[in-house]
């Protein structure tokens, strides 16, 4: 904290200090400046294929965060619905109708709000489950590398064991037994929560992993030596001062495990532990369109999968940039 | 040497337990065996004999260690949904899917590892980006989106290939193969590929990432300066120094290929393990479900320990028994 030290050295020091109480002042114009001019924003910029990828990501963001405004119509409400719509092309095919943009599935839903609501339940099962899997991993990790020892050991040979089962078996399993735990009446409300839990426990090893290796070497650091010496809590020490400095390379897995969890959704769901029937993600869209991919209704399952594949693709783009971006061997 | 097999044994049974319990206490939670032998309205005398004589009434702990015991006799209980021994249905599904694999494996090395060469020799040129792209959009589409649109391509719409099933298989003594007929060979084209494509990408970049690596180093520069053949140097020195983390990741990667076998065998009805798996989780047929667990850990402890003597084969600084010199390095 620059505050702490205030006490008037002059020279260089005052100048850096003024300058930091001037942008704290200025808020977040200042702020927003201060990251333009950074280093990661500069390869940002510089990248068209990040920058396309972002955008591309955004889109879907809102998309998803908007879905229930601005979605032609609401693929949950059957009383909207007219079957006499059901298996329509979409609208530049013969026998296209001007309301359903890309076709209607069997029910005569919309495919297109059908995916704009996939694509939001898709979201939040990817996020959560990356916030659940970054949170075990990173916590787990710091405590294995600081604190070391048994504590150390007993940690990793439990990721090495569950690196035993591939990541998808293990939210398969758990997603199998949910759905055999489960009441059925309370199944459509819980699969969220499950594919959360599933998805975000069989993940967190990669983080933990990444966080040991860094916390041990950051621990060595003077300043950690530093806060240890004027009685910091290990606690505090692996928060406020070994955290923030390991967080780059978790933000990359953090990344790339988004596409992975949203993709690892998908498949879940075509295996037939993911989402109900009721409430599609992109997965059980695609799922449901492979039914009809062989009598000819290709639109039912190649949008949904275009979606899919789009949105994990620019994720997957944008987390390649930000590995090369924080690595500093490439800069 | 010895000692390392043993540690390496004791180390392989360590972890076959602990997974073993893992998989046999979570699969536990689900369903009641005594309802599923013998349905739901029976008499409570019968419910009690049947649990008495399934050792369910004794503690947990005790029902673990009979499984295992049971299961290193080769008894891996009855089947719920067929009442057919586990081993059984387990012994005749796995050819299918140890072919499947091995024939992605090989896929996934003869081009990634040449791809991965590749774009590490010639990181500027255009046909490297292609490459790293394209593989960013291979794992950016699930395993089974790829096998649907190849079936719809070669089979429904060009008729070349079968969509389903293993083809004409032949009976080797207990070990039915479909590698010696034409129309197994026409079956495991698509989904080998479709499994392929995981690992292809992955081998790909590790090779890239490590050949990168290993350029950089002075023994490289060395090489260089001594006048060696370009072709020297790429291949008998630095490919080679890149092989041991690439077989590290190709041996733990078998277990996710065994996982992902499970989305590629629903996908084209291919009657191996990962499909008889999905069948029994839709069936809630526990034994089969835990025994298919325990049988991916084996093969899972299997590998490691043959990635383990790999090493001993690639890098001779591994081999270091005390006679010898111990470190040096083998090119630098």
């Amino acid at each position: 904290m620059p505050s702490d030290r205030a006490g008037g050295e002059g020279g260089l020091e005052a100048t850096a200090l003024d300058a930091f109480t001037a942008a704290r002042r200025t808020g977040w114009r200042a702020r927003l400046a201060q990251a333009w001019a950074s280093d990661l924003a500069h390869s940002f910029r510089r990248n068209p294929v990040a920058i396309l990828s972002a955008v591309i990501v955004v889109v879907f963001f809102a998309a998803a965060a908007l879905a229930p405004w601005i979605a032609p119509t609401n693929p949950y409400d059957l009383r909207t619905l007219s079957i006499m719509d059901n298996l329509l092309p979409p609208v530049w095919e013969e026998g296209g109708d001007p309301r359903f943009l890309l076709g209607t599935d069997a029910q005569g839903a919309g495919v297109l709000s059908g995916i704009l609501y996939g694509t939001r339940i898709s979201l939040i099962v990817g996020f959560g489950s990356v916030l659940l899997s970054m949170l075990l991993g990173v916590s787990i990790g710091v405590v294995a590398g600081y604190v070391g020892g048994w504590l150390d050991s007993l940690l990793m040979r439990i990721a090495d064991i569950q690196l035993t089962f591939p990541a998808i078996l293990i939210a398969l399993l758990i997603g199998g037994i949910a759905e055999s735990a489960v009441p059925a009446s309370e199944r459509g409300a819980l699969a969220v929560p499950v594919l959360i839990f599933a998805i975000g426990i069989s993940n967190w090893v990669q983080y933990a992993r990444t966080v040991r290796g860094s916390t041990m070497v950051v621990r060595q650091l003077e300043y950690v030596a530093a806060a240890r010496l004027i009685g910091r809590s290990p606690v505090a020490i692996m928060a406020r001062h070994i955290l923030p400095n390991i967080m780059g390379p978790v933000l990359v897995i953090a990344t790339i495990n988004l596409a992975f969890a949203i993709i690892t959704e998908a498949t879940l769901s075509f295996l037939g532990v993911g989402m109900p029937v009721t409430e599609p993600s992109l997965g059980m869209l695609i799922r449901d369109g492979n039914d009809y991919l062989f009598s000819g209704e290709w639109w039912l399952s190649v949008f949904p999968s275009a979606a899919l594949v789009m949105l994990a693709l620019a994720i997957n783009l944008l987390g390649d940039w930000l590995r090369d971006a924080l690595n500093p061997r490439l800069r | 040497m010895l000692a390392f097999f043993l540690r390496r044994l004791i180390h392989a049974a360590i972890v076959m337990l602990i997974v073993g319990l893992i998989s046999f206490s979570l699969v536990q939670f689900i369903g009641d065996p005594v309802a599923a032998y013998l349905g739901l309205d029976v008499d409570p005398a019968d419910r009690e004999r049947l649990a008495e004589a399934l050792g369910l009434n004794e503690p947990f702990i005790v029902q673990y260690l009979d499984y295992i015991a049971r299961a290193l006799s080769g008894d891996f209980g009855l089947s719920y949904a067929t009442s057919r021994p586990v081993v059984e249905m387990i012994g005749e599904r796995f050819p299918a899917t140890f072919e499947l694999a091995l024939v992605a494996s090989l896929m996934a090395i003869a081009l990634g590892i040449p791809l991965g060469v590749y774009t590490a020799l010639h990181p500027r040129s255009w046909l490297s980006r292609l490459f790293l792209t394209a593989s960013l959009v291979g794992v950016s589409i699930p395993t089974f989106v790829i096998g649907v649109q190849l079936i719809h391509i070669f089979s429904v719409n060009l008729g070349w290939l079968p969509s389903y099933g293993r083809g004409t298989t032949v009976d080797l003594g207990g070990w039915t193969t479909g590698l010696l007929s034409l129309s197994g060979w026409q079956s495991i084209l698509m989904p080998a590929f479709s499994l392929a494509l995981v690992q292809l990408t992955l081998i790909m970049r590790l090779v890239r990432a490590e050949m990168l690596e290993v350029l950089r180093t002075d023994f490289i520069k060395f090489a260089r300066a001594r006048g060696l053949r370009r072709r020297t140097i790429d291949f008998g020195h630095a490919l080679k120094n890149t092989m041991i983390p690439v077989i590290t990741v190709i041996g733990l990667q078998i277990g996710t290929l065994i996982a992902f076998a499970i989305v590629t065998e629903t996908v084209f009805q291919w009657p191996g393990m990962g499909l008889l798996f999905i069948q029994s989780v839709g069936a809630v047929d526990v034994p089969v479900m835990t025994a298919f667990l325990m049988v991916v850990a084996v093969i899972f402890v299997l590998i490691n320990f043959v990635v383990d003597l790999l090493y001993l084969l690639v890098d001779p600084r591994l081999r270091g028994d005390r006679s010898g010199p111990v470190a040096g390095g083998a090119n630098a």
